[in-house]
């Protein structure tokens, strides 16, 4: 690929700039806020490249919720960062990594810009095959159907690291609610935009997992938006972390995988494969398997932004 | 008709660049924080304003025009109210610091 | 119309780029705090004329989500990661 357009260089410079610039901040927190800045500008790249599912998929994860866990840690190292500044490695350690680091960067970029061209893809094959289950999207067929597996295994990842979590809990504040508790004044600005905000960006968190159908969108970017506007309803005060020991919560948690595996092992049953949809079932199924996705993956991301329980339920 | 659309949309994204240009000498050249963010909230937006009416007018259905205009009035929104609590933040850091 | 679109996305990132260098080296946290305010307004911008230059319709779709995620990190930003928010209490309105 050529680049020959003004806008494509500078496009490209401003990110590997806003990068270098990351790298070399001297405040984590300036660093945590040029990252939020980084995520929220690479789906430009992604539209840009084609992937607009991938575009919002790093929007949502990437500049969102990953920006906001990284200043939430930068906030909390924050009383011993003139103790850790002091206790960095010598210049040539420095330079040995960046040198190291340069050099793995360097060379991926050798590697994608050597492939063939057209480079070696399944992409033709995945779009042919759209009629196995009546999508229109065919990034959703391969997630959903091609590729089943993998994002069954994938969500219980996401469980896992949940899991990980609360396992650094004090045995004392197990089952209690995570995070600290958030205060704002209730006719004040944040509230105010606490209760706007949220019922908007759950409309527009069904919409996209809804119109992943057939255009980009899907389960992961809708329940991304959920959670951060469940996250947003927390930082206002205006509901409390749930205590992680409560029932509800618990299924909701599984309720993805959970029917997930269910339908897996339907298909084991009554069909030949694991996973295996009935070719008249398809697109329902699917579409139930992505609502319970969408909970499970809302539930989950918010709960890891959250964090470990600090308090007694 | 089209070619009457084809000019508006071009004078529209026009006028949104030229407040893009007045909110960037205002965010390169104000000496003050909450000055900064002025030229940011007002200008900018005004630009972001100017750039979603241009693409309406080259909006190839009704659905896709009225999520331009959702975006935009997303986006209104949301400067409006962030902006008030980054001047309070700006102030107190500029009382205390 | 496309190459009208191409230079206007060239200079609105150009403009984006001098906005982001002057915010990110600000003194101050509040200064920082309206990075992800110019990417609400100027980023968005430039996505919407990407889209129209690409002609990819599901742009509006990513400018949605680039919106809501830009308030959201904005906020994050606001508390610093502290429970109550400095600058929320009404009575700092008072008394100005």
């Amino acid at each position: 690929m050529t680049i020959a357009s003004t806008y494509e260089v500078a496009l490209a410079m401003i990110v590997l700039g806003l990068a270098a610039w990351i790298i070399t901040a001297q405040k984590s927190f300036a660093a945590a806020g040029g990252f939020v800045a980084y995520g929220l500008l690479l789906p430009l790249v992604w539209v840009r490249l084609g992937g607009i599912d991938v575009a919002l998929a790093e929007a949502a994860i990437g500049g969102g919720l990953s920006g906001v866990l990284l200043l939430g840690a930068a906030a909390r190292l924050g009383t011993t960062e003139t103790a850790v500044v002091a206790e960095r490695p010598g210049v040539l350690v420095r330079l040995l990594a960046s040198v190291l680091s340069a050099f793995i960067a360097l060379s991926l970029a050798a590697v994608v810009l050597l492939l063939p061209d057209p480079g070696p893809t399944l992409a033709p094959a995945a779009v042919e095959n759209s009629a196995a289950t009546g999508l229109g999207n065919p990034v959703t067929n391969v997630l959903m159907a091609f590729r089943a597996m993998d994002t069954l295994l994938e969500k219980v990842v996401l469980l896992l690291a949940l899991i990980g979590i609360w396992s650094l809990v004090p045995d004392r504040f197990w089952g209690g609610r995570p995070g600290m508790r958030h205060e704002a004044d209730p006719r004040g600005v944040l509230a105010f935009l606490a209760r706007l905000l949220p019922p908007l960006g759950i409309v527009i968190g069904l919409y996209v997992l809804w119109v992943g159908a057939d255009h980009p969108g899907g389960a992961f970017q809708g329940g991304t938006i959920l959670a951060a506007m469940w996250l947003l309803v927390m930082m206002a005060g205006l509901m409390d972390a749930p205590p992680i020991s409560r029932r509800w919560l618990r299924l909701t948690l599984i309720a993805g995988p959970g029917i997930f595996l269910v339908v897996g092992l339907g298909g084991l049953w009554l069909g030949n494969a694991f996973l295996a949809y009935p070719s008249a079932y398809a697109k329902p199924l699917i579409v139930a398997i992505e609502l319970a996705m969408t909970l499970t993956v809302a539930a989950t991301l918010g709960l890891l932004m959250a964090g470990v329980p600090e308090r007694r339920a | 008709m089209s070619a009457a659309f084809n000019i508006m949309t071009i004078i529209a994204v026009s006028a949104g660049a030229f407040f893009f240009f007045a909110g960037t000498i205002g965010l390169l050249r104000f000496p003050d924080t909450l000055t900064r963010l002025h030229a940011l909230t007002k200008a900018d937006n005004l630009g972001l304003g100017f750039v979603v009416l241009g693409l309406l007018l080259q909006a190839p259905s009704i659905r896709d025009g009225l999520k331009l205009v959702a975006v935009w009035l997303l986006v209104l929104l949301a400067g409006a109210t962030v902006s008030q609590l980054i001047a309070r933040i700006a102030r107190q850091d500029g009382a205390s610091g | 119309m496309t190459e009208f679109f191409t230079g206007a996305l060239g200079f609105i990132l150009a403009m984006f780029a001098l906005g982001l260098v002057r915010v990110l080296r600000g003194p101050s946290d509040a200064d920082r705090m309206m990075a992800a305010q110019l990417i609400g307004t100027g980023g968005i911008a430039a996505l919407l004329l990407l889209g129209a230059v690409t002609g990819e319709q599901a742009a509006v779709d990513v400018a949605l989500t680039i919106a809501l995620l830009a308030t959201f990190a904005s906020i994050a930003m606001a508390k610093k990661g502290t429970s109550r928010l400095d600058g929320d209490r009404r009575d700092t309105m008072e008394g100005t």
